[in-house]
């Protein structure tokens, strides 16, 4: 059985058949709306979450199928102490496909494991988050238009930050992709990142805590916020909340062509005075990620054969490198 | 110093002269109600010095415990006095149970039936990672 827990599992053909799946989706959206029906998708989410668990329903329902939804521990069994691995074979039973966010490391791959039908993994811990990096690189290639000769700083909580560890795993494999890694010291990217990913493949990367030094040299900009939740020490969060705040001042350090991107949701790390500026692609990301998550879950039925094979998509994919 | 040949059993040899200790735990020798010698700082042409385990019994042993302990060790065989089998010993691919994942994020801490499973991830500089959550072990 398929799936997707590391953005990884997917390569580099297979997320420009999803990238060019979406942006089919995106031009004929009536193509798509009934090919789900019957299908039920389970989202198993034991963290708090809006978005990424509204993006997957709504994408499910926009195929044309339903969804089965638990929606944080303390309303599910795992308020009982049932395992992952348990749950996992249980809504193995009711659904065709789960998407699951959880807050300990791994457990998607648990429930992967042990479930026979394919598992999404939407967040695990400060681990990983594919369907976010799948969201970023889409809406890379449509205000870019390639997803390889970039410059991309990304700044802020470079160490619990899921969705950077995914991102500079993904663009990793492109060509000629440069990283500017912004941060305070205490939240500078993990070494296992940068022994595992960046040195073995050669790529170009610096490190600094000087965001207005590095701006005028980027292509994007993937501002993240510093996680409360991810911290054991109250007092260090206060500390490290508000390293880097962009405002309207720092964007005139920017090229005029840069975009600035971000996970969302935010809190004070990109002002809002920025929001209508036409560098700020970060509410596009929102609606890249639904049509990403309907080409992913198109993508997984299929391969379960619980759906028939795709055709190949009208719209040619841009060039992605 | 002398030690007697065994007839049954296994004798693991050419361990880095200091490893045999923590072979002997990790191995849970301890709990073993058989004849078993380690033999420390051992001359060796080879190796200059070395230690030496002996089992006087023919039980299994965890040889992925002694690749990731020791991957220049070897596992003799012996039956009725005589050697049977060698075993050259490399660093395993998957370490099952050996190991603890001490990321108290990872799911192997909080979910207790969990295989603790850690993967070779850099061969050159022995890295082993948890397969949940890819913390290095250390």
């Amino acid at each position: 059985m398929r799936h997707v827990i590391d953005i990884l599992d997917l390569s580099t053909e297979e997320i420009g058949g999803l990238l060019a799946t979406a942006q089919d989706i995106i031009a004929r959206p009536e193509a798509y709306s009934e090919l789900c029906r019957g299908k039920k998708l389970a989202t198993l989410f034991f963290e708090p979450s809006t978005r990424t668990r509204l993006s997957f329903e709504a994408a499910m329902y926009e195929l044309g199928g339903n969804v089965l939804s638990v929606t944080g521990a303390a309303t599910s069994s795992a308020s009982k102490g049932e395992s992952v691995a348990d749950t996992a074979k249980v809504v193995s039973c009711y659904a065709d496909i789960i998407a699951m966010r959880h807050p300990k490391e791994g457990a998607a791959l648990v429930a992967a494991n042990n479930a026979s039908i394919p598992v999404i993994n939407a967040g695990d811990g400060g681990h990983c988050h594919p369907t976010q990096t799948l969201a970023d690189l889409l809406t890379i290639l449509r205000e870019k238009g390639r997803l390889g000769d970039l410059t991309v700083g990304l700044c802020g909580d470079l160490k619990f930050g899921r969705t950077v560890h995914s991102l500079i795993n993904a663009l990793s494999r492109y060509e000629n992709v440069k990283f500017v890694l912004i941060s305070p010291e205490e939240l500078k990217l993990p070494s296992y990142v940068k022994d595992s990913v960046l040195k073995p493949r050669g790529i170009a990367y610096t490190q600094t805590s000087d965001l207005e030094g590095a701006l005028p040299d980027l292509d994007l900009l993937y501002m993240t916020r510093v996680q409360k939740e991810r911290f054991f020490n109250e007092e260090d969060y206060l500390r490290l909340k508000d390293s880097y705040i962009l405002t309207p001042e720092k964007m005139r350090l920017a090229r005029p062509d840069m975009c600035v991107l971000h996970p969302l949701p935010r809190v004070n790390e990109i002002s809002v005075a920025i929001d209508n500026d036409p560098r700020a692609c970060y509410f596009k990301q929102v609606l890249n990620g639904k049509y990403m998550r309907m080409a992913l879950i198109l993508m997984l039925l299929r391969e379960a054969g619980k759906l028939p094979s795709a055709k190949k998509p009208a719209v040619r994919p841009l060039e992605t490198v | 110093m002398n030690v007697d040949s065994i007839q049954n059993g296994i004798v693991i040899d050419h361990i880095t002269a200091g490893q045999g200790m923590r072979l002997y735990e990790l191995l849970g020798l301890d709990g073993l109600d058989v004849s078993v010698a380690l033999i420390k700082n051992v001359v060796s042409k080879k190796m200059g010095r070395k230690d030496i385990i002996k089992i006087d019994a023919d039980i299994p042993v965890n040889v992925d415990i002694i690749g990731f302990v020791d991957p220049g060790a070897t596992v003799n065989f012996i039956k009725n006095g005589e050697l049977v089998d060698k075993k050259a010993i490399e660093m395993p691919e998957i370490l099952t149970n050996v190991l603890k994942c001490k990321n108290p994020r990872c799911i192997s801490s909080c979910e207790q039936e969990l295989s603790q499973i850690f993967r070779l991830t850099d061969r050159e500089h022995k890295v082993y990672r948890c397969i949940y959550c890819e913390t290095k072990w250390s």
